[in-house]
């Protein structure tokens, strides 16, 4: 495998230039994760309206598989409804990413899904 | 002093010659574990094959053989460190030996005492202290480093006061490489009547270390990495010292009377070692103890010296590098860097591509991370079996990675 398979040109352009980067001022719940094996952060921003994710946005700092599988994420699941985040399963992610990706890097391409799910999950036991 | 004969040390180490994807493997990870030599393999499965039993047991030949040669590796062990054979536990890893002293010590501690580490520290000699200290209510200072890495003694002696009663240290930082001057602090600790502990773990397996000389009160170190097997650790301890202290665990073994009221303790060092020992691997740390003697320790730390002086040169030629700790001089064999741009994550990806093992992340010291205000860095940590051209092809595969993410 090369460095060019490893790192697609996808993967490198959503790494260099991210989607959906940035906060939201107003949004519905907001979540911060972290992965302790190699110190990727991300924070996430959700807006809702009409049951769908109208808004969203990420900041982190990581290794170009955790930060560009965010920035894919987030593009994929803007006007989704959140019982259709929850149906995403990590071979879902590493689709996206397009790569084979080992045991432990499959961390950091879970984060931004794992951190989203927990926003979830809280958003969802907060009384409204 | 003569050389070091790498090419054929190198011959002990089947796995230095496996490949992948054509490539040939480069390991840059010995502070987290060593390449284990066949010398060693052998011992653990001669073991097996010939005078497995248990130890400390049985009438018959095979267990009276295997409790002598586990004994023996006491004695190995002790020689290894100028030690007394009834000086050496048998632990798990030095992160037991560290907690078996946490526990054991603070217990005999009041309220307002105090434990001084470094900012430096590995999480086993931290948590634990931390966490003993917060069960009983004792205070844990940390002595500052420098800005280059090494220990502040200024911080550390304005932090020694008559409330320490516990000084813990690392010989070698496993983060910053940085050696710290043990044989100092251990003076300034013992002047007030505190005891002094060190963290060995990455000095054993690379420099001659002298127990008696450090004048250390308790010393820990692992096996594996000193070319010897997973799941056997040691513990140093003073003889008096270790007579007086409770045992940590309860069990077989460990006991010389037993009563359904109560219990005598073994001598030592069985008080500390409850239960069916790890003989096998007791066996395999001798065998490794032996191999770093007979190759020479003192050789080792100078061989390994001028490889991490090379090293850090060639990669100051790499743009936009951070190299984190002390100078040369004052280093062992481990170099933290983070290449500006590039995450360290992914600088260990690249490197995986040519089968180059390094580490990235924490490295087991997320306050010292966060203190020097990185989440992780990348970390190559070298034994004296690797050699300059493997530092080559690491250091022009950083510039790949660099040019890459560009």
């Amino acid at each position: 495998m090369s460095l060019d398979t490893l790192y697609r040109e996808q993967i490198m352009d959503h790494y260099k230039n991210p989607r959906n980067n940035g906060k939201l001022e107003e949004c519905s719940f907001k979540i911060t994760d972290t992965n302790p094996f190699c110190g990727d952060e991300i924070e996430m921003f959700v807006k809702m309206q009409d049951k769908k994710i109208s808004g969203i946005k990420f900041t982190g700092k990581g290794c170009a598989i955790s930060q560009a599988a965010a920035s894919m994420l987030t593009e994929f699941i803007k006007d989704k409804t959140l019982e259709e985040v929850e149906a995403l399963s990590r071979e879902d992610v590493i689709e996206m990413l397009g790569i084979e990706i080992g045991a432990v890097r499959v961390k950091c391409a879970m984060l931004s899904l794992v951190a989203l799910k927990n926003g979830i999950n809280k958003y969802r036991e907060e009384p409204r | 002093m003569k050389q070091l004969n790498v090419e054929k040390i190198r011959k002990d180490f089947k796995i230095l010659n496996s490949t992948a994807n054509g490539k040939q493997l480069i390991y840059l990870d010995n502070a987290a574990t060593t390449q284990k030599p066949k010398q060693v393999i052998t011992a653990t499965k001669k073991f097996y094959e010939t005078t497995n039993a248990n130890v400390h047991r049985g009438i018959y030949k095979i267990s009276e053989e295997a409790t002598k040669q586990y004994e023996n590796a006491h004695a190995t062990i002790a020689k290894l460190i100028n030690a007394k054979p009834e000086e050496i536990i048998f632990t798990k890893n030095a992160t037991e030996s560290l907690n078996l002293l946490a526990y054991t010590l603070c217990s005999g501690l009041k309220e307002s005492d105090e434990i001084l580490l470094t900012q430096m520290e590995h999480h086993s000699n931290l948590v634990p202290w931390q966490q003993n200290a917060k069960k009983l209510g004792l205070k844990v200072k940390y002595a500052e480093i420098n800005k280059d890495g090494t220990l502040n003694i200024e911080s550390f002696k304005s932090l020694l006061h008559s409330n320490t009663k516990i000084v813990s240290v690392t010989h070698v930082s496993n983060f910053l490489g940085t050696i710290n001057p043990v044989e100092e602090l251990a003076k300034l600790a013992h002047a007030i009547g505190a005891l002094f502990i060190v963290d060995a773990s990455q000095s054993v397996p690379h420099m001659p270390v002298n127990a008696k000389k450090i004048n250390c009160d308790f010393l820990a170190f692992s096996g594996h990495k000193m070319l010897g097997p997973t799941g056997i650790g040691v513990l140093y301890g003073k003889k008096d010292l270790l007579e007086k202290l409770p045992p940590f665990l309860f069990g077989g073994d460990m006991i010389k009377e037993v009563t359904f009221e109560d219990t005598k303790w073994n001598e030592l060092p069985w008080k500390f070692e409850a239960g069916t020992p790890n003989i096998a691997e007791a066996i395999g740390i001798a065998k490794a103890a032996k191999y770093l003697e007979k190759t020479g320790l003192d050789k080792i730390q100078q061989y390994e010296a001028e490889l991490t002086a090379y090293a850090l040169k060639r990669m100051e030629e790499i743009p936009d590098i951070t190299i984190y700790g002390p100078t040369a001089d004052k280093r062992g064999a481990i170099i933290s860097f983070n290449i500006n741009g590039v995450h360290a994550h992914d600088i260990a990806a690249v490197l995986d591509e040519e089968n180059i093992a390094i580490r990235a992340g924490h490295h087991c010291a997320m306050p010292l991370a966060k203190l020097l205000g990185v989440t992780g860095t990348a970390r190559a940590s070298f034994y004296f079996y690797n050699t300059k051209k493997e530092i080559d092809h690491f250091t022009e595969t950083l510039k790949k990675a660099k040019e890459f993410f560009k």
